[in-house]
């Protein structure tokens, strides 16, 4: 009989699959590409995008990867290459949210700003990059503001979240619906040549205890502004972190707060006690 | 007492990175923030030997205060 599984098993190449043979099994079988991805990777098989990851992530990981749900919230400098990063790993569902659009001023820093997505909401644009990267993953998006109102409905299901915020009331918001959430939040903020990094876990609190004492809406960034080289850099530490999280591997950044000094090359990692 | 501080980001700007300083008892954070001329809106993250501490808490003898700007850009 003519299954999507012996289609694949027939298919195979090595233990991997094609994206040409994924799809045609898509079209063949009338199921979602994210679908045969899910019964690849069941299989013991490996979509050949992820052929690299191998030694990294196995194709068990590869699956949960692939069942599970980020938000990230803000898409503009860290977030647009968080996104980036989260669909090339193969998350199946992202859901995304940003209330703005592209500026001109974006353009120095921001992956997703391009002179074609100018006046263009991020969230719409970051829907479209992650199409032309991976279809197996699922954009959810929203163009809003985060609320301690409606965070909790527009991250349902969400596992973890990434912060790519920007400002500091907003993300003492974001950290608020986490804990209503009962979900990990991976903290990241830029400015200049500097950036700092946190993971907290439901009942931390962390970024809540750091800027207790803080009221303002803004940071130094206001005065330094964020050069091109932050944003990827904090990014990519902010999607490893989610990735570990995710599958459980390795040492998160818990009760710690990575100090990312660019001008001295400087990484300090200082511990945080309760 | 002595109490070593050390400044991140652009609070060492003129300023230093590290440093043992020589301060009369009963030192609060906030003494040590006007002495090295900081703003008190830039010592937005105040840890007090690792541990979370404010503007009004009072260091003591060894402590090791750690200073940083707000961050808050994406």
């Amino acid at each position: 009989m003519d299954t999507l599984a012996s289609f694949l098993r027939a298919h195979s190449r090595g233990g991997c699959i094609p994206l040409a043979i994924q799809k045609g099994a898509a079209n063949r079988f009338r199921c979602a590409f994210a679908r045969v991805e899910e019964e690849i990777l069941k299989l013991g098989l490996m979509p050949e995008r992820y052929l690299r990851n191998r030694q990294t992530i196995t194709t068990e990981n590869q699956l949960r990867l692939l069942q599970s749900h980020v938000a990230v919230i803000g898409c503009g400098g860290i977030g647009g290459y968080v996104i980036e990063e989260l669909a090339r790993t193969g998350i199946g569902t992202l859901t995304l949210i940003d209330p703005d659009t592209f500026e001109e001023h974006n353009l120095n820093r921001q992956l997703l700003a391009t002179l074609e997505s100018i006046h263009e909401p991020k969230v719409a644009a970051a829907e479209r990059r992650v199409a032309a990267i991976n279809p197996a993953v699922t954009v959810i998006a929203h163009q809003c503001a985060l609320s301690r109102e409606n965070g909790p409905d527009l991250m349902d299901g969400a596992q973890v979240a990434v912060d790519g915020l920007d400002g500091i009331p907003s993300r003492m918001v974001l950290a608020e619906v986490c804990e209503a959430l009962d979900i990990p939040l991976v903290h990241g903020s830029i400015a200049g040549w500097y950036g700092q990094l946190t993971t907290q876990y439901p009942g931390d609190r962390t970024l809540q205890k750091m800027f207790s004492g803080y009221s303002s809406e803004t940071g130094i960034e206001e005065t330094l502004g964020n050069p091109s080289f932050l944003p990827p850099l904090v990014a990519s530490m902010e999607a490893a972190e989610t990735v570990k999280v995710l599958l459980g591997e390795g040492t998160p950044l818990r009760c710690r707060l990575l100090s990312v000094n660019l001008l001295d090359m400087e990484f300090a990692d200082i511990p945080i006690k309760e | 007492m002595h109490i070593t501080v050390k400044l991140f980001a652009t609070l060492r700007r003129g300023r230093f990175d590290r440093e043992i300083l020589d301060c009369p008892g009963s030192t609060k954070v906030l003494d040590i923030v006007t002495r090295l001329a900081i703003p008190e809106k830039q010592a937005a993250i105040i840890f007090i030997n690792s541990r979370h501490g404010g503007l009004d808490t009072e260091l003591h003898e060894g402590d090791t205060l750690a200073l940083f700007p707000p961050v808050g850009g994406g």
